[in-house]
């Protein structure tokens, strides 16, 4: 087990990057704590993997450390980092049975074969594959196949940290969510440090104590689930996390708050300093679906829209409503009377209304 | 629409029936026609029915080169397919290395199979040939005309030299096959050169190391040209092989009945080796 400090880190696939668009990661800094169950949250193409790739060693950092428990390993192979890692797709020895594929990472580090036998049958329990153990790999099906591969991964007890790229990928939603807890019980079991990689925040957030949300090569939050969904500290967590995602709208330095045609939204005092500090003009205020409330009454600090469409989810209702040529998405219980086309009045707790300038969150000054 | 019920459908199958009659079954047929037969001349055929066959399978000669056949063919298959596996393994994966190596590779498969006897025959003389001269210039005293354990080497190395690039070719291309995600995991596992070579790279060869074993196989056991024309199977008769005694029997003696019969048992033994290779590999796929 280790604690993984990435120090200005930034990789290029490119031999003479020419600008950041070339850069796969942009200079980051970030740590993963030694025993820590992490998530890498971000959309196809935002550095993920390259990520993961560079913490196990099969990819070279173009530029910055990485460092395992304080020590610099960038010239390392993952060998001599001692890090299981488990890949998008399926990869088994298909010449081997399931048993000698799980016992393989053992029997390279010399493990004695009572431990073996004891610790690859310990995790095909785990896995639910003991029944299949000496079956020939390449004749299981693609999701047996992907639960040895994520064995193979699991079966080391001393490995630095286990990486999971996207391992969930070919496998059914039903045993989707069996596995995903599967893998939290072995990591609060073994205590190891995990990164899991996903783009699915359902996914991120029932696996992950902490998770690190990834756009454009950086990472621009690191926080608990909680933390993620009430303070978004960037435009991309407010529209990604969420379903639907955050409420954004472009706006105008106004006296005592902002505006967008001609509706008038006041700010709190310390918002509208920050505002009246900055020269940027990419102003925008953000609200989540969840926290804007609806009345059928009109009162100061309210905003008249109209109602564009109404989808019934079952359990709640998410409303479209127009206000001031912006659209929105409020979420609403099941008794949510309203019909498409009748006006309804917006209010905006203060506490849930986000300022963003430069599509980074304004903190309150402590 | 109503349905037709003849079988006339078969009129079809014709073409087929054609092509593999003249270009198979006929040709075959008149080597059996005469390898039951005793021909003095025109006209005087006399049926001999299995007499040849009993007569080629007893004779010494026969029997000699069959043998040395086998060894022949087993020593190419035991030198060629691990040498080709190796050189597969040590070519560069990609670039203008890779294809350099590419073509040096494949300038012996181009030469032309006598052509490739004259070579080695010149190049491996004691007098003049560099391979010989330097061998005896070391102190080892080599000559393949006269002594017959030189003689083999020379043949085996000819042999070597000619078609282990077709080895090496082909497991380049199963090796270039193999995704880049067997690596990754195996370098995560923490496997060992050997471990790679031995459960990722081995495993995946095999469907072309199966075609590299048969057509080796088939060519070495059939092989004529080079060793005529390198050794002309001396000395003595040390590297006859099947072939060329074949071709001394019903070329030089005119034996056709003796030589058809032989044929066809020469046909039979190839038939019966690649098909026991071929069912043995694919057959250890199936368990489990």
């Amino acid at each position: 087990m280790a604690e993984i400090q990435l120090k200005s880190l930034a990789h290029s696939y490119s031999d003479m990057p020419q600008g950041p668009d070339d850069y796969a990661i942009r200079q980051l800094d970030h740590v993963w704590h030694k025993g820590g169950a992490y998530a890498l949250l971000g959309p196809s193409g935002c550095g993920k993997s390259t990520m993961l790739n560079i913490i196990s060693g099969l990819v070279q950092p173009s530029e910055g450390d990485v460092l395992f428990d304080g020590k610099r390993v960038n010239e390392l192979s993952p060998r001599d980092r001692n890090i299981a890692q488990v890949f998008q797709f399926p990869v088994i020895y298909d010449s081997m049975t399931v048993y000698d594929n799980l016992a393989f990472p053992l029997k390279n580090n010399k493990v004695p074969a009572s431990k073996i036998k004891a610790r690859v049958h310990e995790i095909a329990e785990v896995l639910e594959i003991e029944d299949k153990l000496y079956k020939k790999a390449k004749n299981l099906t693609a999701d047996e196949k992907q639960k040895v591969s994520m064995g193979r991964g699991l079966v080391r007890e001393d490995v630095s940290a286990i990486l999971f790229d996207e391992p969930l990928t070919v496998i059914d939603p039903q045993l989707k969510w069996k596995l995903r807890r599967k893998l939290k019980q072995i990591h609060e079991q073994f205590d190891i440090t995990m990164v899991y990689v996903t783009h699915d925040q359902l996914e991120a957030s029932t696996f992950a104590d902490k998770i690190a949300v990834m756009y454009g090569g950086q990472i621009v939050q690191f926080g608990t689930p909680t933390e993620l969904f009430e303070q978004p500290n960037h435009t991309f967590v407010g529209f990604f996390i969420g379903s639907p995602g955050m409420n954004l709208i472009e706006v105008q330095r106004c006296p005592r708050g902002v505006c967008f045609g001609s509706t008038v939204v006041a700010l709190e005092p310390w918002q509208v300093d920050v505002l009246q500090r900055t020269r940027s003009t990419n102003i925008k205020i953000g609200i989540r679906p969840e926290f804007v409330e609806v009345s059928s009454m009109a009162s100061d600090d309210t905003f008249e829209a109209e109602v564009l469409d109404v989808e019934d989810l079952g359990t709640y209702k998410i409303v479209t409503v127009q206000l001031d040529h912006e659209n929105m998405k409020v979420r609403q219980s099941e008794d949510f009377a309203a019909s498409t086309g009748s006006r309804v009045h917006l209010s905006f707790p203060k506490q849930w209304l986000k300022l963003y300038v430069d599509e980074f969150l304004v903190q309150e000054q402590q | 629409m109503q349905k037709v019920q003849n079988n006339k459908a078969w009129w079809l199958v014709l073409p087929v029936f054609l092509l593999v009659a003249f270009s198979a079954l006929i040709p075959l047929m008149t080597v059996v026609n005469y390898s039951v037969q005793d021909i003095f001349g025109p006209g005087q055929a006399f049926f001999v029915g299995t007499e040849w066959f009993k007569e080629v399978l007893t004779d010494e000669r026969l029997q000699d080169s069959l043998i040395r056949q086998f060894i022949f063919s087993g020593a190419v298959l035991l030198i060629q397919i691990p040498l080709g596996i190796g050189v597969a393994l040590m070519m560069p994966k990609s670039g203008i290395k890779g294809s350099l190596c590419l073509i040096l590779l494949a300038i012996p498969l181009l030469i032309p199979w006598n052509v490739v006897g004259t070579i080695w025959q010149i190049f491996a003389r004691g007098d003049i040939g560099l391979f010989g001269w330097g061998i005896n210039q070391l102190g080892i005293d080599y000559n393949y005309t006269g002594d017959t354990l030189d003689a083999w080497l020379t043949v085996l190395l000819m042999d070597v030299w000619h078609w282990t690039p077709l080895v090496a070719l082909l497991c380049y291309s199963g090796l270039r096959a193999i995704p880049e995600a067997f690596y990754q995991a195996a370098e995560i596992d923490r496997a060992s050169k050997w471990a790679v070579f031995r459960y990722i790279q081995l495993p995946r060869l095999k469907s072309v190391l199966i075609i590299a074993v048969l057509l080796r196989f088939m060519d070495s056991f059939m092989i004529y040209i080079e060793p005529f024309v390198l050794t002309g199977g001396g000395p003595g008769s040390s590297t006859t092989f099947l072939s060329q005694t074949l071709t001394t029997m019903a070329i030089g003696q005119f034996d056709l009945g003796r030589a058809a019969a032989f044929s066809l048992i020469y046909f039979l033994i190839v038939l019966l080796i690649s098909w026991l290779f071929f069912t043995a590999i694919t057959h250890a796929d199936k368990e489990k």
